[in-house]
């Protein structure tokens, strides 16, 4: 294992509080996942990558971001798992760094509709940037 | 009964019915809603990392607020309902968040947990009573077919959040039972709207919306409630083939008691 991505897993597992090791890999997190269809790497894989320390490949990864946190794999995991706190702790890894926002504040504009409640623009922007 | 209680920032702007509504049959049901005073913005999602701090504190001010007045507090949005329970949890039971917090607001008296935290839905069950709501109601709304729309934040995590049984909850079909209509159970009523998603690829929020939409009329409803503005937008802006009316749940139960 590559020394900064052993360093990086164990960030992970500070961050999230999540011990990938309890997962007996039934894959119901990936099986109830809402957002299944638009990931790279579902669920499941978040968590076995993370046990075996394969944090980069994970960063570079678009699936970072089409995590709902509709809680679906935390409530149905049987282990307790709780694989979205991974998805999170990657996800801040990557955006806490300068210049690394997925989204940025000037990116707004062009997203607003008449109704678009602040709720969306406040979640969007506590996910997807820092 | 008295609560304090905590609008947030949607309430104030886009989703001003559910507010307004949810104020007047407050009142005609005998409670009162003490707006906190200097609220500040929950975040409107729960930040799940241990190491993050700041971004609970407006959270954990309210709540200590809340506690000050010797009062529980009342929410409404899901999503404010959510960061605020969610955090006050951590202010219970997790010592690494509860004394960083407290370290950094430096209040008269650590705040450790202890306001409750109520959802609207749950002060109408558990304070009023959905038997004394029915006595209530001038203006039942027989006939209507109305599914109720739960999404995520209300119900998950259970353990955390105990609002209902996460999997099969029957609090908003209780209501609508209370205000006279007919609830229409449909499997995607437990689903996610999509939320943010909508900002950064709409195709997946209208994918969400599709399910959604399609489980509802499939089992027969004929309009939709729901306690979430983003859920609202979602459902609103985002239905593509199928399209039912959604309202605030507040804005039927004015209805019903005759206060709209």
């Amino acid at each position: 294992m590559h020394d900064t991505n052993k360093d990086m897993a164990e960030q992970v597992i500070r961050m999230s509080g999540v011990n990938p090791r309890k997962c007996m890999k039934c894959g119901k997190c990936s099986g109830t996942c809402p957002a299944y269809d638009e990931m790279e790497y579902h669920p499941h894989q978040f968590v076995a990558m993370v046990e075996k320390g394969r944090i980069e490949e994970l960063m570079a990864s678009k699936s970072l971001y089409k995590c709902l946190s509709c809680f679906a794999c935390v409530e149905r995991c049987p282990r307790n798992v709780e694989p979205a706190k991974l998805v999170e702790a990657v996800r801040l890894l990557v955006i806490r760094q300068q210049g690394k926002n997925y989204l940025k504040a000037e990116d707004l504009p062009a997203l607003l509709d008449e109704k678009i409640p602040q709720q969306a623009l406040v979640s969007a922007m506590r996910k997807y940037s820092k | 009964m008295n609560f304090s209680y905590y609008p947030g920032c949607t309430l104030k702007t886009k989703a001003k019915e559910l507010d307004m509504y949810a104020r007047k049959s407050a009142e005609a049901l005998g409670v009162t809603m003490e707006e906190l005073e200097n609220w500040q913005c929950c975040g409107a999602v729960y930040p799940m990392a241990e190491d993050e701090i700041a971004t609970k504190l407006s959270a954990v001010r309210a709540l200590a607020a809340a506690k000050e007045k010797k009062q529980d507090l009342l929410t409404l949005c899901s999503a404010c309902h959510h960061v605020l329970k969610r955090v006050n949890d951590d202010m219970k039971n997790n010592e690494y968040i509860r004394t960083r917090a407290n370290n950094y607001l430096k209040l008269d008296e650590a705040y450790e947990g202890e306001t409750n935290v109520v959802h609207y839905l749950e002060m109408l069950r558990d304070t009023v009573g959905f038997d004394n709501l029915k006595k209530a109601v001038v203006n039942p709304l027989k006939g209507r077919k109305i599914g109720a729309f739960y999404g995520c934040l209300l119900l998950r995590p259970s353990g955390v959040m105990a609002f209902d049984n996460a999997e099969n909850p029957t609090i908003i079909e209780d209501f609508i039972k209370a205000i006279g209509a007919t609830p229409v159970v449909f499997p995607c009523r437990n689903e996610c709207c999509g939320g943010y998603i909508a900002m950064d690829d709409k195709a997946a929020a209208q994918k969400q919306v599709e399910r959604i939409m399609d489980s509802a009329v499939e089992h027969g409803a004929e309009e939709l409630i729901t306690a979430c503005p983003l859920c609202m937008y979602n459902l609103d802006a985002n239905a593509t083939c199928h399209k039912l009316p959604v309202r605030y749940f507040t804005e039927l139960l004015a209805e019903a008691l005759g206060v709209k």
